[in-house]
């Protein structure tokens, strides 16, 4: 994504990961930020492990309340996963019109990837609002306060990701595709493919396994 | 690929194209459907065998969206991005695979087994 002159980068460009002085003029990595946003995924996927290891090992204490298979509607949660993996798709179509300098494709795209994402929160509220009123709250039991706190986490940063996508269309309506907004961009794509890798293991892991256990 | 920005990368993948964003969506739509039709349409297969297979087929999808989503290659960052993800994996596998067992173990002792019970009525 680099252009060879980036207006902030020092003449010599940023290389303190990379000593290789062949591979700097390959235009991949003009200043480290999506490297050091990966880094950041990856240890966002580190606080992710840790919640999963949570469930493995309070998941089956019901504490004589409610199990997986009381609660669950997989219907919905399926409805809920195609939300996520068409958001990803259609971010990545966003990627490909920006790479183009296609703006308005771009930005249509990114309204429907918002779009899918609000569609996912929506149902995870729903199905939050139907535990809670059934009294599946995350006092319940261990296994509902890991439940609650693992999903919650994961719907808590897609939250976060539509928010950050609803101020980059604001950005990119005032500035344009600047070299700081296709940056984003590209930061914020990692961020949502990332979150739909994590709702992978949410899907298999809490409710298909929690259904047949 | 853009042609403006990455003349210079022939083998360029770095943020993808539609070809790979479709073809790691396909892969995905399937192996999304698998794992839900065997739940959902009550399959009668083997409990452990249901479960190894939403997980290899979790698995593989997790590495779809990797190579296809996520397009990490062995040469993107010179290299410190599939370095930084490998090291993650094996942090993660530590940390899953620790919990579990010494938990599950935990769990054993702490489950007082009938025999024990009878014991600890007779003492009295």
């Amino acid at each position: 994504m680099a252009t060879p002159t980036h207006p902030t980068e020092p003449a010599e460009g940023f290389d303190f990961y990379n000593t290789d002085p062949a591979s700097h003029v390959d235009g991949h990595h003009e200043t480290g930020t999506l490297l050091g946003f990966w880094i950041y995924l990856m240890s966002d996927s580190l606080i992710f492990g840790i919640l999963f290891a949570v469930y493995a090992v309070l998941g089956q204490n019901y504490a004589a309340g409610p199990a997986p298979s009381d609660l669950f509607e997989i219907e919905k949660i399926l409805l809920a996963t195609f939300f996520l993996l068409f958001s990803s798709i259609t971010y990545g179509f966003a990627v490909i019109n920006m790479q183009q300098g296609k703006t308005g494709k771009m930005t249509q795209w990114l309204l429907v990837t918002g779009t899918f994402g609000i569609g996912f929160l929506v149902m995870e509220l729903l199905e939050f609002h139907h535990l809670w009123h059934l009294g599946a709250g995350p006092g319940a039991s261990a296994f509902l306060s890991s439940f609650w706190f693992l999903v919650g986490t994961h719907g808590l940063h897609v939250t976060v990701g539509v928010i950050w996508l609803v101020v980059l269309l604001v950005q990119v309506q005032k500035h344009g595709l600047t070299e700081a907004n296709t940056r984003r961009i590209l930061c914020l794509s990692l961020f949502w493919h990332f979150l739909d890798l994590i709702w992978i293991g949410v899907f298999s892991f809490v409710y298909l396994t929690g259904v047949l256990l | 690929m853009s042609a403006e920005h990455h003349d210079d990368h022939p083998e360029d993948d770095a943020h993808g194209s539609y070809r790979s964003y479709i073809t790691g969506f396909v892969l995905s739509v399937v192996l999304t459907a698998i794992p839900f039709w065997i739940v959902l349409g009550d399959v009668q297969i083997h409990l452990w065998l249901a479960l190894s297979i939403i997980f290899g087929l979790g698995a593989v999808q997790i590495m779809v969206h990797v190579i296809y989503f996520l397009h990490v290659t062995v040469k993107a960052e010179a290299g410190w991005q599939v370095m930084s993800l490998v090291f993650t994996g094996i942090l993660l596998l530590i940390v899953l695979v620790g919990s579990i067992w010494v938990m599950t173990h935990l769990n054993d002792n702490m489950m007082p087994a009938h025999d024990q019970i009878e014991r600890v009525r007779d003492l009295n």
